[in-house]
This record gives structure tokens, sequence and C-alpha cells, in this order.
């Protein structure tokens, strides 16, 4: 686990710090690694924006903020909007597909999207979108052992969610799979956007 | 433990003092050893175990009493007498928390805790002596002194409306409030033994002459004239509306128990809320000495 | 002797600065805790609020800092061990209470989450501007402790430390945390309560006859007593003798001030804890504390593979300051270079113990984020040259 930078955002409800709780969990804990996790605070992190910053390695974490990030995880039009030119030349972008239209994006970055929210409604809860989003997100950067994450989330969530949550990320974590089968979703979506503008 | 003297022939004050400390250092004709007095009686008569007392003041004339009195006793800072208080109480629940200090330091730059402790209903002992004015520092004006007093700060009279002490913890929440002046020395020394009794936040004020400062300036006499002057102007008023009892410089000094009512206090409800919430999973804090903490020293 | 089990949450956690401090508090035997809320250092209450009254103790939120600050002294005398916690505008007024607690030798925690001022300033953004009111902020010639954690870890293996710190030497210590620190989640290993070592307090066991509230033999620190034990002690913020009784003369005052002092003084190579790194061979030292270590350590990372000769100096004791550790490196080093979030605190410091042997180079910073790495590199450059 190179040291690799994350950045998670979305709006306030879409559990955006419980997913990079559970990846710095998973990666620290569970994996033996280290991370550092960081998020927004103030007026301006109640509601609207939603953003948490998590910087793994497999040396302990210097510096505590992400500088160009490695990894974005986007479930927001805003949060797309504010932070998407962030991502490092050949970063990796993961987004929730119903929620975020990519534009003006370098061809260089690769990008993953997935259904989250409508997975989650399917299941029966759409607060476990977050679950959705994290299995898909250890399908697709493979940067941490899926057994490390899935002991992450039973760990993170109350037992009364625990089965529903962790239902969510296999949900996730079996698309990331077919996803990559399939190879980034970037040309696609790319042409959806060129054919609105 | 009953530790008490009653042998008629020591003087019954004594046992309770210092006594290496004496002498104090209050002005003659003072009344702020004449409330010891009183609450050393209280101590005889309400029988309370002295080693549960912790008495605790504030800064200034009355903060000294804390220096004399031969009890666990904290001189703390500036107006923060109460809260100091709180702690200890919420770390010792056993405790019968005094605290004992002036007009100023309570009720102005400690006015704030006053109102929340009483709010809260603190299970605190409170003695306020009111001499009307600050008089450690030279005999500035407080906000207890009544319209028109002349003081050092106020030269020409003050013109800034004074607090009712009685009506401002009532209205906060205090469960029994009283007052006398230094002239009642048995009545405070019963409204002190009540307060033992009661259980929640108890707000006794006594008004007291501070003859080098208030009385001299205001062209009032000496400690014996004010003794007069309390004698003639008090009335008894017992249950009055706290709302009536406001001092004005030449009035009448309404005095009694204004207020004596049952409202659980801060710990009851603290306790309440947890063993609810918690369930058995609550510890209550009992104020035993750690096992530990008594062998591991040294 | 061993933590309270009761208060100990063993095991391995991913948690915030401020959540690891209340754990190291409870761990440490905190009992009593008096708050106010104010950003960035409310969560540390807030968990303790939750907890406490599962562990045999109570938290009590005041109507204000001053209440707050004076409140959990009131709890030390009560038997608890207490602490408080605050940030930039509630340390200031609890001032005073710090000079109380030094005065009266009450033992007890002040932790601030350090955040950008002066005045509101910065909420929720991080600085290191409160390291001299640390030291200085009450009126008075005093000493006190102060540590500085630079990780979750640390908020709670240090708090600990700072718990016995303040019983060994009953003196109030100062956990100088920062708004980095304090909401940063790591991982977090709290031990079994049988490998956590806490110190106790140092109560009296000599008879109420015998007993002298303020007495010493030899190591400088009286033994205490607590409310309700029969020995009918005094407590005072003025000048007392030995007696604990007030004492206005100059010869108490000279003796009494003078002890506070060397009590702390005389122990400071114990107190102070350094993290040190190739010290031997360096010609420029960094020197850093708080969330700064963790962002110097990059610089001095960068500046090692351009060869550059850079030790690293970390103060975990911010005070006392080390100052004979900076005298004796000012002799064989450069220079040192002082990165801080703060426009130059304790670079002064570490000027006046090099007493121009070495240079200082500050790296000063007002806050509201860390340093770039480049800028503390671009000193260890300059400095390297000189």
């Amino acid at each position: 686990m190179r040291l690799t930078e994350i950045r998670i955002a979305g709006f306030g409800g879409q559990g955006v710090i419980l997913s990079a709780v559970v990846l710095g969990k998973a990666a620290s804990i569970y994996e033996n690694g280290f991370a550092t996790m960081t998020q927004n605070f103030g007026p301006e992190a109640r509601g609207g924006a939603c953003s948490s910053q998590l910087v793994v390695s497999d040396s302990p974490v210097l510096y505590p903020y992400t500088t160009q990030p490695d990894i974005m995880v986007i479930i927001s039009q805003e949060a797309y909007n504010r932070f998407a030119q962030e991502l490092k030349p050949g970063g990796l972008l993961i987004i929730e597909e119903d929620l975020v239209r990519v534009s003006n994006i370098n061809r260089d970055k690769q990008v993953y999207a997935i259904p989250a929210t409508r997975f989650a409604e399917e299941l029966g809860k759409r607060m476990v979108l977050n679950s959705v989003m994290v299995g898909f997100f250890t399908a697709v950067t493979k940067l941490l052992s899926a057994d490390a994450v899935r002991k992450a989330v039973a760990d993170s969530v109350p037992p009364s969610f625990r089965e529903l949550n962790l239902k969510a990320f296999e949900k996730g974590y079996a698309y990331g799979v077919d996803v990559m089968a399939a190879g980034p979703a970037r040309r696609e979506l790319e042409a959806v956007a060129v054919a609105e503008e | 433990m009953l530790n008490v003297i009653e042998d008629s022939t020591v003087n019954p004050v004594e046992q309770f003092l210092r006594t290496d400390r004496m002498p104090h250092i209050w002005c003659p004709g003072c009344g702020i050893g004449t409330t010891v007095n009183s609450f050393s009686r209280a101590l005889v008569e309400s029988k309370v175990d002295l080693d549960s007392i912790a008495l605790v003041s504030g800064i200034g004339c009355t903060g000294r009493v804390a220096g004399y009195v031969k009890l666990d006793s904290f001189h703390t800072t500036h107006g923060r007498a109460i809260p100091f208080a709180t702690g200890l109480k919420l770390a010792n629940p056993k405790l019968n928390v005094v605290v004992y200090s002036g007009d100023g330091d309570l009720s102005a730059i400690g006015g704030n805790h006053l109102i929340h402790a009483a709010r809260r209903n603190m299970d605190l002992k409170v003695i306020c002596v009111n001499n009307l004015i600050y008089a450690m520092t030279g005999g500035q004006t407080a906000p207890t002194t009544p319209g028109r007093a002349t003081t050092s700060t106020n030269p020409y009279g003050t013109f800034e409306p004074a607090f009712n002490l009685p009506a401002l913890v009532d209205a906060a929440g205090a469960v029994y409030v009283a007052r006398w002046t230094t002239f009642h020395v048995r009545q405070l020394a019963r409204s002190i033994s009540e307060a033992f009794a009661k259980k929640g936040f108890s707000f006794i004020e006594v008004i007291s002459p501070c003859p080098t400062l208030y009385q001299r300036r205001n062209k009032m006499g000496d400690g014996l004239d004010t003794m007069k002057y309390y004698k003639e102007k008090s009335k008894v008023k017992n249950g009055a509306p706290t709302g009536e009892v406001g001092l004005t410089l030449n009035g009448e000094i309404a005095v009694g128990k204004f207020v004596d009512r049952e409202r659980p206090d801060y710990q009851t409800l603290m306790r309440a809320q947890y063993v609810e919430s918690l369930g058995e999973r609550y510890i209550e804090v009992t104020g035993e000495a750690e096992p530990e903490m008594e062998c591991a020293c040294g | 002797m061993k933590a309270d089990p009761r208060g100990v949450l063993t095991g391995t956690h991913f948690i915030d600065g401020d959540h690891a401090c209340c754990e190291g508090a409870l761990a440490a035997g905190a009992r009593f805790a008096a708050g106010y809320p104010i950003t960035p250092s409310t969560e540390v209450v807030e968990r303790f609020a939750s907890r406490v009254p599962t562990v045999g103790g109570s938290f009590i939120q005041m109507e204000d800092e001053l209440a707050a600050s004076i409140a959990l002294q009131g709890g030390v005398w009560g038997g608890a061990k207490a602490f408080t916690v605050t940030s930039g505008p509630g340390f200031s007024l609890m001032m005073e209470h710090i000079g109380y607690a030094a005065m009266t030798e009450t033992p007890c925690v002040f932790v601030d989450v350090q955040r950008g001022g002066p005045s509101t300033g910065l909420p929720t953004l991080p600085a290191q501007a409160d390291m001299m009111q640390a030291r200085w902020g009450s009126h008075g010639d005093y000493e006190i402790i102060a540590l500085c954690p630079n990780s979750p870890q640390e908020c709670f293996d240090l708090t600990i430390k700072a718990f016995n710190l303040a019983e060994e030497f009953r003196v109030p210590v100062m956990f100088m945390m920062d708004e980095v620190v304090g909401h940063m989640t790591e991982k977090v290993v709290i031990p079994a309560a049988d490998q956590i070592e806490v110190v106790p307090r140092k109560h009296t066991k000599k008879s109420i006859e015998e007993y002298l509230p303020y007495g010493t033999n030899g190591d400088m620190v009286p033994e205490m007593a607590h409310a309700g034990e029969g020995y009918k002690f005094h407590v005072t913020g003025l000048t007392h003798d030995e007696r604990g009784y007030p004492n206005m003369t100059p010869a108490t005052q000279d003796k009494l001030v003078k002890r506070l002092q060397n009590k702390i003084r005389s122990a400071a190579d114990r107190i102070c804890l350094l993290e040190e790194d190739s010290l031997d061979t360096a010609e420029v030292v960094v020197v850093s504390y708080g969330i700064t270590s963790r962002v110097a350590q990059r610089a001095i990372d960068l500046a090692r593979e351009r060869r550059l000769k850079v030790g690293k100096l970390r103060l975990i004791t911010a005070w006392p300051f080390p100052d004979k550790k900076i005298a004796d490196l000012a002799s064989r080093v450069k220079a040192f270079v002082v990165p801080e979030l703060n426009l130059g605190q304790m670079v002064r410091e570490v000027e006046r113990a090099a007493n121009g042997k070495a240079k200082t180079f500050a790296v000063p910073h007002a806050g509201g984020g860390v340093h770039n790495p480049d800028e503390i590199l671009n000193a260890i450059v300059e400095a390297s040259r000189c």
C-alpha cells in the first residue's frame, strides 16, 4: 500500500465521513498499514457540502492532508464542481452516476461510475449507499483487500444495520468487479458530456 | 461523627476557629465576625458533622472567613466560590458545602455563577454577607449599593439601580431564601441550621455594617449606631414576595424567611436521568476514596 | 499503580485526537470534568459526558470557562482527578485559574486544542499560537508543564502522562493540542489497564495532628488531603506558609514562589520528553512540536535526499523548555530551524537557549493550515549555507 491520497466528497447525510472511516480502519487496523483521516468542520460542514480526506500508506503518514488526490470518490454534483480539478493526472475518479455528471475532465483520468443510490434503494435503505460506494471502491481501486474492508464495515455500523451494510458492500463490490472486467467508463461518459454540450 | 463541644464554660465559637490565626483583619464594628458567631451557633444547633463541611469563600472581607474557620476551607478567586463549591460537591456528594462570601463577590463578578447554581439547584448553602459596598478595596459601589448612597466611585451619590438579591435568587430557582441583619443573630443561626437541613440551593443574605467605609461615608454612625438602626428599620416579613423586599438608603429592611420550597436538586436529577438512561451501567459517584488511592501513596 | 480497568477502553480504535484525549483522561483516572463548549475542543468533553457516568464520575457543563476552570479544582480537592478542555478564547478566560492551581498546587490538566487567533480568529482551523500564553498567561511567577501531542495515539498516551505529571508535581499541566491533531482520525491502540501506569494522588498518610498542608520533605512537593477527611486544612491563593495560612511577607513569598518554580525546574531533565533523530551528525537541527513536527519530518526527508545533514528535535514537552539540550546542540551545530504555526513563539526560546552559539531560523505561519513542507525545506537549505 504505497502512499495514496483519497478525497471523498458529497453532501451531508450520504455517509461521506463514515466511508472514509471504514476505509481508514481497513487500511490501518485490518491491513496493519497507516491511515490519517481529516474532514472539514464548521458551519460549512453542516448540511450542504461534506468532504473528507484520507491518506493511507504502508509507512507512517506525516502530512495529514491530501495535496493532489490519487483517488477521488464524488457523490454530488456540487462536490464534483468543487473538487474534480484537484485529481492527480492519471488519477482515478469514482462517481455516483445518477448524481454526478462528468464534464471538463482530462482524458488521462480513469472514471468509474456506479448507480449506488439506486442499488441502496433496491436493498431497502437509501442510507446504505455509502457501503455500496465503499464496496465499489474496493473492487475498482484494489488498494485494500475486500476482507479488510468487509471487517471495517461490520465494525463501523450499528449492529442492527450490520447485515444490510454488508449486503450493500457486496453489491457495490460485485458491480465493481464487473465494471473492471469491462474497463473504465470514461469514454462513454465523456461521450455523453460532449453530446450534451 | 459528632465532635461539637457543648460546654458552657468555653466560648462556643472558639472551637470552630483557627485561634492561631487571631487577631482577624476585620475592623471594629464590622458585622462579618457576628455572622461567623451565628454560623458557629448553627453548627452546634444543627449537629452537622464538622468533618463533612467544606467552606468556600471568594475574595473580599467576607472572603477571609475561610481562613479563620477550623474546617476544610477554601479561599478561592474573586467571584468563583460557587463554581469551586460545585466541583467539590460533584466530586464528593457527601460533603456539606457552604459558600461564605460577600455581596460584590457573589453578585457582581460572580453573579453569573450565582444564578446558574440557583437554576441548577446545586446543593450549596450560600451565606452572603451584604455590606452594600466593596470594602476590601476601599468603599467602591457594589451592585447592591442602594441609590443615593455615597461611595468612593460614586462620590456624588450612586444613581444606578441595585440588585434585590432575594428576588434574584428566588427567580433563578433557589429553594431557600432568607435575609437577616447582624442584629438578628439568633434568627440568622436558625436560618443557617434550616439550610443545613435543606437539600438544594439555599441563600441567606445578611445585611452587615461596614462602619469604616459605608456607614462613615453615609453619615450613619459607628457599629453600635448601626445595630440601633437595624433594630429600628427591620421588619420581619416571613413569606414576603421577594419582589417587594428591595433595599433603599434609609428605608425599611424586610427580613425573614422569604422562600422555603421543595425542588429536586441537581444531583438527584442527575442520578434519576442516568438510572433511566443507563440502568445498571450507571456507576454513581459516592465520594468514597478509591482503595488504591489510600494505599499507593508515598 | 495500574489504571482502573473501568476507565480503559482496551482495543484498537480509529478515532480522532479529541476522542483519544478523552480516553487518555479516563484511563489516567480522571473522574470529573467541567467544561464549556468551544470549537475545536468540544468533542473531548462530549465523549467524556457520555462515558463517565458508566465509570463512576461526572461531567458538568458550566456557565463559562471561568467557572469550568475553577469547578475542576473543586473536584480535585473533593478527591477526583479532574480536567477541563478548551480552545483559544476559553483558554484566555481560564488564565487566572491556572495561576490559582499553580499557587495552591492543585494537580489538574488543562487541555487546549489550539485554533487560530487572536480573538475569535479561526474557530475550525489550526494554530500553535497559545504556547507562550500556556507558559506565561497568568500573572506572577510560576511554572507549569506543557505537552504537545502530534497524533491521536499521542493524544491518548500523553494525556495519561499529563495527569501523571500533574499528580507527581502537584502542578497544572497544559495539554497543548492543535485543531489538526484534535480532529484527525488515526489508529489508536489502547492497551490493557494493567499495562497502563498511573500516578496516584500524593495523599498524606500523616495523622490529622501531624499534617502540615504545605510542608515539604525535600522533594518540594507537599502531600495532599481531601475535603471531608477531617484534616480541616486551609487552601488559599494568597501567599501562604506551610500551614496553608495567609502570610504576606517578602520572606514567605520568596520561599513559596521559589519552591513552586524549583520543584519543576529541578526536575526538568526528567519532565522534558524529546524525540531525537540524527542529532550526532547534524549541521542543522529542525526544532518542532505538535502537528508541525509531522510536516517538518517531510521537509527533513526531502533535505536528506539532497544530502543535507539535518537532525530532528521534537519537543514533546514544550514547558519546561529543554534549555540544556538546545545549549548543548548549539555548541555543535550551525543552525536551528524552527517551524511553528505562529509568528514566532518557541523560536525565541531556542534563540535564548542557543545564546548566539548557533543561528536560529524561524519558519512562521499565521495559522489556518499547516506549513507547506517546501517552506521548511527552504529554511533548512538556507540554514545549511550559513
